[in-house]
């Protein structure tokens, strides 16, 4: 009997698990998008009109590409373009289409210890970090702010990984991660601004440096080319790429805001 | 309980053929645990039927002699035969109780049912041994929350339900309350008139008196007399079976 | 401090509003957790009972080995799933990575081995208790094994207790091969590390008060069975 019992109970548990949507593509994303709360907003909206069901895996950028390359997903959302140009490239996607941007700031404590706050030349500001010493906490996980960030520090002159363990921290973790572990520490961050503005764990922290036009930060979108991974649903991944960069999706994408703030600018070519 | 000569028909299986008789022979068993000598050296020779006690004082191997004569162990010397037979390959045809009753974590209907099945024999025949043994009423009742007399009256009906053509007792009765021993005496008796061939550890020697065809009484690992139990009782050869039965310790 | 006591309030209200997500999640959880707790079971009991009755050469090293794989790391085993079920992988025909069915499995691997040791030792202890009995009703050793586990199911239920308190808590695996896809894959403890990493810490510990009840409730479930069966002389 007990035997018995328990082995049914597997089995309606496992067969129970098969139900699957009919159409359903996923989205290999950053989790600076799916955090600021962008898909709950656009995707219900998608699916309505198409019926296509979109599940996103929110990574790092790194690891997106690379679970994308594995053929694990059919539509790749990130913000690295030199990384998804080479993808493309490689022959992993089919065609990287410029979405949207938004822009990365670097938050920092009111005590302000590197003295930076209010600056718009962000070269400059990381240079003050690094020579006043303060903390800086980096994601380190080879994310699309990840490789912005060290972009930056090399565009300033400064090479940060020599302080690692010192000033200088590398989380190895996400974005919201590495806020939580920085505003611990009382360290300066560079995270995109959606992300900071959905963040709710500022405690006394404001952004620090803004506005400087290297700090844009692009998105675009890939659908993963079939010739490369057969599993790829390409009729729906290829409607929801054009969805996204069409008139309607770049509206959907500019009509959304947190705390009345728009998070993403919409700036795909329009024909 | 129901009677030896009414006991129903479907207490005993129907007699399956098996080869020849098992007469025991055993010959200069030696058993030793490390440093320790259990055993010493024992031989004697058993028919195929009646009720033979084993007694003798406390150490002196006579559960260690009942496992050995089950195939449970390995002497490390000597040689046993039940009518040809080494005691492992015929342990399917004997049946142990143990001084302290093993019993399932299952209901006292389960402990029979689980021999019966595992045996392969009818399973019905699982109220009829509980009758036989006073458990009726008990048989839904977990079996180890049975009185110690219960529990070895449980035990023995599990025994039996093997048919066993050789019934091992290891003190089945001691410490139990007065009905219960008696209940078992009968039983064991039973198996006996229906030509189980019976071998009893005790150390009770009314319940000696009552039951045995033959003594075996063992002293420092050997046999130190093999009597008919009328000559035992009457007046033991041995020095060591006298002192035994005047009460005076053996060691 | 202030999240604390936030997210007492905010456990309530959100179990008292019956949040349709949260139902979600929780029966996600319990429908993952309990199911690969049950495949450990049937995979790791027979292993562990095996290995309780059975004496060989090596035996030492097993045992060894079962208990180290106790301490498997959670991310470890995702990641091994991970690569099998890829597209990329020599399972991904199948398809199941980003599935519920593919947690199932990482939670297996995770605690298959937590119940074939632990089951070893009850079983061992048991065994001991009944071998002799059992050499002499001259049983076979699949009529031992059945017989032992039959004997130690309610020991074993806080056995298969253990593994699920380890499959329910744990994050590694279920974020890597499930990915945390929201009304697909997220499950308890993949919400609450989104939480965190949102900076929303009242509601990440909303989450898990909820999950640390879930799991007081199997466990006092199970417990009232085993007290059952301790009256009964069954354990």
């Amino acid at each position: 009997m007990f035997a018995k019992h328990v082995t049914a109970t597997a089995l309606a548990l496992v067969i129970g698990g098969g139900a699957w949507a009919q159409e359903a593509i996923i989205v290999q994303s950053t989790t600076s998008t799916a955090n600021s709360g962008l898909y709950d907003y656009l995707l219900p909206i998608f699916t309505d009109k198409t019926g296509i069901t979109v599940n996103v895996v929110a990574v790092g950028t790194g690891q997106a590409i690379k679970n994308a390359e594995n053929c694990d997903g059919d539509v790749l959302l990130v913000h690295a373009k030199a990384s998804e140009e080479k993808f493309v490239a490689d022959g992993f996607g089919t065609e990287r289409t410029d979405l949207m941007y938004n822009d990365f700031v670097v938050v920092g404590p009111a005590a302000d210890p590197a003295g930076v706050a209010g600056m718009t030349d962000v070269q400059g500001a990381l240079a003050q970090i690094a020579e006043r010493g303060a903390l800086f906490a980096s994601r380190g996980d080879d994310s699309g702010t990840h490789k912005k960030e060290l972009q930056l520090w090399a565009e300033s002159g400064v090479d940060p990984t020599s302080a690692s363990g010192e000033w200088y921290r590398e989380t190895g973790s996400g974005m919201g991660a590495t806020l939580n572990t920085g505003i611990g520490m009382g360290a300066y961050v560079l995270t995109d601004r959606a992300t900071w503005i959905s963040f709710e764990n500022k405690q006394d922290y404001t952004i620090a440096v803004q506005g400087d036009e290297d700090m844009f930060n692009q998105y675009g979108v890939i659908p993963i080319n079939p010739a490369k991974c057969p599993s790829v649903n390409v009729d729906a991944a290829q409607s929801f790429a054009d969805w996204l960069v069409s008139a309607e999706g770049q509206e959907v994408i500019a009509g959304f805001k947190v705390a009345d703030q728009q998070l993403f600018f919409p700036n795909a070519p329009q024909n | 309980m129901s009677d030896a000569v009414a006991m129903p028909h479907s207490l005993t299986a129907p007699s399956e053929d098996r080869a020849g008789p098992l007469s025991l022979d055993v010959r200069d068993i030696v058993l030793r645990f490390g440093e320790t000598t259990v055993l010493d050296g024992l031989s004697f020779a058993l028919g195929a039927s009646g009720c033979t006690m084993v007694m003798g004082a406390n150490g002196s191997g006579k559960s260690m002699l009942l496992k050995l004569l089950h195939g449970l162990m390995e002497p490390s010397a000597g040689h046993i035969s039940w009518g040809g037979y080494a005691p492992q390959e015929v342990t399917a045809r004997q049946a142990l109780v143990f001084q302290k009753p093993v019993l399932l974590r299952r209901t006292v209907a389960a402990n029979i049912d689980f021999v019966l099945k595992t045996r392969g024999k009818d399973r019905a025949r699982v109220t009829a041994l509980l009758d036989h043994v006073g458990l009726t009423q008990k048989a839904d009742q977990p079996a180890r929350l049975l009185s110690g007399g219960e529990a070895q009256r449980l035990a023995l009906a599990r025994a039996l339900a093997t048919d066993p053509e050789v019934l091992f007792l290891d003190e089945p009765t001691a410490s139990l309350d007065p009905a219960s021993v008696l209940a078992i005496e009968r039983s064991v008796s039973d198996a006996r008139d229906r030509g189980v061939r019976i071998i009893f550890v005790t150390h009770d020697v009314g319940q000696a008196r009552r039951m045995a065809d033959d003594v075996v009484f063992l002293h420092r690992g050997r046999v130190a007399e093999h009597s008919p139990s009328t000559e035992f009782f009457a007046g033991p050869r041995s020095s060591a079976a006298r002192d035994y039965l005047n009460g005076r310790i053996v060691v | 401090m202030q999240s604390i006591s936030e997210a007492f309030g905010l456990a309530l209200a959100l179990v008292l509003s019956g949040d349709a997500d949260l139902i979600e999640i929780v029966l996600l959880s319990l429908r993952v957790s309990l199911t690969a707790t049950v495949v450990a079971c049937l995979i790791g009991l027979p292993i562990g009972a095996l290995v309780a009755i059975a004496r060989f050469r090596g035996r030492n090293a097993v045992l060894i080995v079962m208990n180290a794989l106790m301490g498997l790391p959670p991310v470890v085993v995702g990641l091994l799933v991970y690569l099998y079920l890829s597209r990329s992988g020599p399972l991904g025909f199948l398809g199941l990575l980003y599935t519920p069915t593919a947690m199932i499995i990482a939670q297996t691997i995770l605690i298959a081995p937590i119940v074939a040791a632990l089951s070893r030792q009850v079983l061992e202890d048991l065994h001991a208790e009944y071998a002799d009995q059992f050499r002499s009703l001259c049983l076979t050793r699949v009529q031992t094994i059945q017989a032992l586990l039959w004997d130690a199911r309610y020991s074993l239920l806080t056995v298969g207790l253990a593994g699920f308190g380890r499959a329910v808590a744990e994050v590694g695996a279920v974020i890597i091969v499930g990915g945390n896809i929201d009304h697909l894959t997220r499950v308890m403890t993949t919400a609450i590390a989104l939480e965190t990493s949102k900076g929303d810490l009242a509601l990440a510990l909303a989450l898990g008060i909820i999950l640390l009840v879930i799991a007081l409730c199997v466990n006092g479930a199970v417990q009232s069975v085993r007290m059952t069966a301790v009256k009964q002389a069954y354990v």
